[in-house]
This record gives C-alpha cells, sequence and structure tokens, in this order.
C-alpha cells in the first residue's frame, strides 16, 4: 500500500496511454468525431474537385494525407482538451512521474488513434476510388508521418490548450511547422502507389525519419517548462 | 512537516504573495482563511509542487521542494477546487490509475479500502461523469489520500457540496487528521473550518497576517479574531480588499 | 535609461549611413546585369533583407534556449524583438522577391523553395505572436513563445529541403548550382562587393532596430511596474 520506489518512466507512460486508451473505449467520443470528419472531408475533395473514380496516383495521396492532418487535429485538441478542462493535468502533475513520461503517454495515445483512423480510411478511400492502398510501404510512410505528426501535435496542443484562444490556435501553430511531413508523407505515398524505384522514395522516408527524430527529442526536452506555472 | 521561508510569488508584475512564512507541524490541521485574491489557491498550489516560488524556499517532509520535487509529490495528496477525474472511467478504474502512477503495491486492496472509506465501493464501476458533486468531491479525496500521503492539502473542498456531503467529508476529515496526518485546508466557511482545525491562519495582503491555536480561541471567537486579523491589515496597509 | 544612450545614436547614424552606401553602391557602383537589366538590382536588398529575417529568427530560438534555461524576462524580450523585426524583413524579402520574379520568371509568384520557405517561415513567426496574444500570464507567455521559438526555426531548414526535393526553379547565385536556371547570373566582384556593403549595412540597421526595440520592451515592463503601483 505504501509508495514503494520510483515508478519507472515506463510505467508512468504505459498508465497513461492505458487511461486514454480505456476512456476512448468508453466513449469513443474521440475516434469517432475523426473518422466522420475525415470521411467529410474525403466527400467535399470529391465534389470540390471534380474527382474521378481513377484517381492519379499523386491526387489521392494528397487527399489522403490533407484528411488525415485534419482530423488529426480534432483529436489533438479534443485529447488535451479532456486533461486541460477538468483539472486532470493538475493530477497527472501531482504524481510523482518524470513529466516526459506524461508527453510520452498522451503523445503513443494520440499516435494510436491516428493509426486507427488511417487503418479505417486506407481501404475505405481504396473502396471510394477503385484502388489498393493498403500496401506494405504506404503502412510504414503512415507510421512515420503520423509519428512526426503527433510528436509536434502534442507538444503543440499542450501550449494550445493553455491559451485563451485555443479553439483556434492549433491548426495555425502546428500546420506550418508541419509542411515538411505533410510534403514528404504525401510524395512517399505517391511514390508507393506509382511503384516508383525505392531510390525515389528513399529520399522522402529520410525525410521522415529526421523530422520524427528531431522533434520527438526536442518535444521531450522542452515538454516539462509547458507545463510548469 | 511544512516549512515555508520568505516565499514570493509574483505574476508578471502582480505580486500575489510577499515574503510569506509559514510553519506547519506535525499532525496540525491548519484552516487558511482569507478573502477572495488573498492568495490562498497560489500558496496552496505552490505547496502542491504545481506552481513555482519566484522567490523563497518550501520544505515539505524534509524534502526542499525546488529541487526535489518528486520525493515532496510522493508525501502530497491535494484536493482541489476540480476533482482532477476523468469522467468517461469509473471509480475504481480511476483510482488504479492514480495507483499506477504513484507506484502503490497492493493497489486493488488499497483502492477497495479507499473506496468502502468514501462510500463509494458499491458504485465503484460507475463512471465518474455521471456522479453527483459530492460523489465527484468524495471520490476527488479518495484520490487524494489513496497513497496514505503525509500532507493532505485541500482548496476550499465544501464547494458545490449539500449539507450531507459536508458532514460525509468533515468525518473522512476528522478520520485522516487522527491518523496523525498533517492537513492545510483553505476555506470560505468559517463555521466548518472552526469545527475541524486545530489552528487558523489568516492569509492577507500576500502573507500570514496572524494566527492562532484552537485552545487558544474560546468559544466562537473564530470570528471575531479574523475580523481583527483583517482590520489590522486594513489599518497598517488600506488595501481595502475585505469581502465578509 | 530615459534618454536615448549615446552609443545607440551614433549607432544610428552609422547604420544610416551604410544604408546610404549600399544604396549608393547598388545603383551607381554594380554593373548592370547583362539579361535581365536595371531589376536584377533588387537582388542586393533582397539578399540582405532575408539575411536579417534569419539573424532573427535564429536569434530568438538561441533567446528562447537561454529563457528555457535561465528564465530571466530579458530574454524572451530579445526573443519577441528578434521575432518583430525578422518578420518585417522577411516580409521585404518576400515582396522584392516577387517584383523580381514578375519580370525575369514572367510571374509574381513562384512556388521555389527560398520564397516558398521565407513565406512560409512568415507564418510560423505570426502564429508565434498569435500564441502570444492568447496567454495572460507573463511568465507563462514567455515560456510558450521560446518553444516555439525553437520548434518553429528547427522547422525552417526540413521546410526548406523537403521543398527543394520538391522542385526548384530559383536562381543558385552563391555557390554551386544549376547554371542553365533562368535567372541565374554569374557575380562580377563589383556585384559581390555590393551585396557584402549590402549585408553589412542592412545587419548594423538589425541591430539598431534590436536595441531601439529592447529599450521600448524595458520601458514597457517599467510603465506597468509604476501602474501597479499606484493602483496598490
Amino acid at each position: 500500500m505504501k509508495a514503494t520506489g520510483a515508478v519507472s518512466f515506463w510505467q508512468a507512460t504505459l498508465a497513461v496511454l492505458w487511461k486514454d486508451l480505456a476512456a476512448e473505449w468508453r466513449s469513443r467520443e474521440l475516434l469517432s468525431a475523426m473518422l466522420v470528419f475525415a470521411l467529410l472531408v474525403i466527400f467535399i475533395f470529391n465534389f470540390a474537385l471534380e474527382l474521378q473514380t481513377q484517381l492519379r496516383a499523386g491526387l489521392s495521396a494528397g487527399i489522403l494525407w490533407v484528411t488525415l492532418i485534419f482530423a488529426g487535429t480534432l483529436g489533438l485538441n479534443r485529447s488535451l482538451a479532456v486533461e486541460k478542462d477538468r483539472g486532470c493535468l493538475d493530477g497527472l502533475l501531482l504524481a510523482p512521474v518524470d513529466r516526459a513520461a506524461i508527453y510520452a503517454g498522451k503523445a503513443l495515445a494520440n499516435w494510436v488513434f491516428m493509426l486507427i483512423v488511417a487503418a479505417i480510411m486506407l481501404p475505405l478511400f481504396g473502396i471510394f476510388y477503385n484502388a489498393s492502398l493498403v500496401l506494405p510501404g504506404v503502412v510504414l510512410v503512415v507510421l512515420l508521418g503520423a509519428e512526426g505528426y503527433v510528436a509536434v501535435g502534442t507538444l503543440l496542443a499542450s501550449m494550445a490548450v493553455q491559451a485563451r484562444t485555443r479553439d483556434i490556435l492549433l491548426p495555425i501553430l502546428l500546420f506550418p511547422v508541419v509542411i515538411p511531413v505533410v510534403v514528404a508523407a504525401v510524395k512517399a505515398t505517391g511514390g508507393y502507389l506509382q511503384a516508383l524505384p525505392l531510390e525515389e522514395i528513399r529520399p522522402w522516408l529520410n525525410l521522415l525519419g529526421v523530422y520524427d527524430v528531431i522533434f520527438t527529442s526536442v518535444a521531450f526536452m522542452v515538454f516539462d517548462s509547458i507545463l510548469e506555472e | 512537516m511544512i516549512e515555508v521561508h520568505h516565499l514570493t510569488k509574483r505574476y508578471g508584475p502582480k505580486v500575489v504573495l510577499r515574503r510569506l512564512d509559514l510553519r506547519v507541524e506535525k499532525g496540525e490541521f491548519v484552516a487558511l482563511l482569507g478573502p477572495n485574491g488573498a492568495g490562498k489557491t497560489t500558496l496552496l498550489r505552490i505547496l502542491a509542487s504545481l506552481s513555482k516560488p519566484t522567490l523563497g524556499e518550501v520544505w515539505i517532509a524534509g524534502y526542499r521542494l525546488r529541487d526535489q520535487a518528486a520525493w515532496v509529490r510522493r508525501r502530497l495528496g491535494v484536493v482541489s477546487h476540480q476533482p482532477l477525474l476523468y469522467g468517461d472511467l469509473s471509480a475504481e478504474e480511476n483510482l488504479r490509475f492514480y495507483a499506477r502512477l504513484y507506484g502503490l503495491e497492493n493497489a486493488e486492496t488499497r483502492i477497495r479500502e479507499v473506496l468502502t472509506l468514501v462510500g463509494l465501493w458499491a458504485r465503484r464501476r460507475d463512471l465518474v461523469r455521471t456522479f453527483s458533486r459530492g460523489m465527484q468531491q468524495r471520490l476527488a479525496i479518495g484520490r487524494a489520500i489513496l497513497h496514505d500521503p503525509e500532507v493532505l492539502l485541500l482548496d476550499e473542498p465544501h464547494t458545490g457540496l449539500d449539507q450531507e456531503a459536508c458532514d460525509m467529508l468533515d468525518q473522512l476529515l476528522r478520520q485522516v487528521a487522527a491518523r496523525g496526518r498533517t492537513v492545510v485546508m483553505t476555506s470560505h466557511d468559517l463555521a466548518r473550518a472552526a469545527d475541524l482545525a486545530s489552528r487558523f491562519d489568516v492569509l492577507s495582503g500576500g502573507h500570514i497576517q496572524a494566527s492562532v491555536r484552537r485552545e487558544d480561541l474560546a468559544g466562537d471567537a473564530l470570528l471575531t479574531f479574523y475580523r481583527q486579523a483583517l482590520g489590522s491589515e486594513n489599518a497598517t496597509e488600506g488595501t481595502g480588499e475585505v469581502h465578509l | 535609461m530615459s534618454t536615448t544612450p549615446r552609443a545607440l545614436v551614433v549607432l544610428d547614424v552609422i547604420a544610416g549611413l551604410a544604408l546610404a552606401v549600399a544604396a549608393g553602391m547598388v545603383f551607381f557602383y554594380a554593373p548592370l546585369e547583362r539579361v535581365m537589366g536595371a531589376v536584377q538590382k533588387v537582388f542586393y536588398f533582397h539578399v540582405a533583407a532575408g539575411w536579417v529575417g534569419m539573424l532573427g529568427f535564429g536569434l530568438a530560438a538561441v533567446a528562447g534556449i537561454i529563457y528555457l534555461m535561465r528564465r530571466r524576462s530579458r530574454w524572451d524580450l530579445l526573443g519577441v524583438a528578434a521575432i518583430e523585426i525578422g518578420l518585417v524583413f522577411t516580409l521585404i524579402n518576400v515582396v522584392t522577391g516577387m517584383i523580381w520574379a514578375r519580370p525575369v520568371w514572367n510571374t509574381w509568384w513562384t512556388w521555389d523553395p527560398r520564397l516558398t520557405t521565407a513565406t512560409i517561415m512568415e507564418l510560423v513567426y505570426i502564429a508565434y505572436l498569435m500564441l502570444r496574444q492568447g496567454i495572460e500570464d507573463p511568465e507563462r507567455r514567455a515560456r510558450f513563445g521560446a518553444v516555439y521559438a525553437i520548434v518553429g526555426f528547427l522547422s525552417v531548414p526540413l521546410t526548406f529541403f523537403s521543398i527543394r526535393i520538391f522542385r526548384t526553379i530559383h536562381p543558385v547565385v552563391l555557390g554551386s548550382g544549376d547554371p542553365t536556371a533562368t535567372g541565374a547570373f554569374s557575380m562580377t566582384p563589383r556585384m559581390t562587393q555590393t551585396l557584402m556593403v549590402s549585408l553589412v549595412a542592412f545587419s548594423l540597421l538589425f541591430v539598431a532596430l534590436l536595441w531601439h526595440r529592447l529599450r521600448l520592451g524595458e520601458l514597457g515592463e517599467r510603465v506597468e511596474q509604476l501602474r501597479l503601483k499606484l493602483q496598490s
């Protein structure tokens, strides 16, 4: 019953991840909002761009990523607003755990949500546009791209929810700094869909990898200073 | 148990706490009184390690807050304005989550103990979002005492509770105090504070204006004492922000 | 504090003179470029403004790192000052870029990596200002500003490379590049000298403006303190 030795980084990270997944399993608010929104975006694109059933590979990659990124913003905002609104962020900060573990847990949970949305979107998109998107290469790009996106997104959303203008702030903060992820993910996805040789896709994968490493490490370093008061 | 030395907290150019000194012995139950905006919540948040002091030092249970915060947090339980609970998790799951964050052994046994203590064992599988304010507050206290902290900090715990819930809360707090735990509670409600606390400190003008022990207070003299404490403050500095 | 320090007055004068010399050199000393003609002369201030913009944003990122370590409000002030000036000069850089692009590439706007990156950078730092506006507590505003200044600055090279691999038609004047790209030209010694003088003049101007902005910020803080003192 007594508080024992240090709670390890991973224990705390997994506790936060488990908490987010369990809460989402109960309410399904975040995922259902993300999915419905993603579907709507695809439909709007269809009419706005007068898309044909047979899409150019480059175009479907672009639509796919814009959809994921927009839906992701909804999820990120919600994920951090839940902590802020009921004061739960204080509850996390009161616990004797590394603050970086709180970040890691939240970011991992957001990553899982993004991947679930992508897992449903890819086959759906394939049905709408009569193409096969579920390729190993595309899956790799989704994993890498979503990681970079939630790494920065979780960090910036933690700031945005603490601001007065929080509802409008997150996309404005997030979009200009994730442009490299969008560009690289779209080009790499397009490359895999067109079955381009790996040499033409590799620069984009490298860029995604570099982005992921840089921003995940920076987020770990600065997250501490976002939560204190 | 708690030692605060020359604590100053500024928000930008605005000074909320000014060279505040405070000492709370082990087992004391301190009621922190004062007008709105006196800095009670700020002081409590600093003690809880949620807010950093601008100047000054805080020691809790022998650990310095500035560089040993993790050690302090392990020994602290906090009840704030908000319940710090997740609406989409059940009562049991909320406590289980916090038990994991505190690294508790025998978590399940302790969770049952605490849920029984706050009278929510029967509702343990219900989502917190379906709970009434009073039940949420009880669970919030359960969450705060889950890791059996040496120091319990409470910020206006009676706010928004009905009579029955308030009595239940008082009973809980008496139990905690009876086990030799140190408690600091802010309150607006002088009558409730008078019932519970062993010491009364009045915070005003950014520092502790006056302090009195229960045994030095005759009958219902708390109100008189409180008015005098604020009156002297008014006479010397004239802040004119007394809301009684 | 209340009167402008002598060194700052001197710096103002020197920066003004340097700017005048640079302008003179652009018009009378630097040779006319063979293909593009007079419009190529926008190049000198275009590059110099871009340089000052990067200088400002880079300085703000460094100030952000130091702020997070030291927590002194003057580093925050330096960060905002550098970013505000950086924003103005990056805007000058983008606009002069468009003026140059119009006759040379026959379009106001090209999606070339540098012009695009400069514009995205502008958006990043406008977001920075909006973030600050949304936060009341000055201490938190400073912390969040520092974090965003670091994140924003780190994203700039990655944005540049991503667009660079995407496509490029921008003339690569400095360093090796594709000499056949439209608008590319080789620099004569006089051109190089003019560019160097422009860079120095703009850098001096940057330092002078930064100094003025810092003084303004410090005076603003003093006013705020006095106002609070009066209230209580």
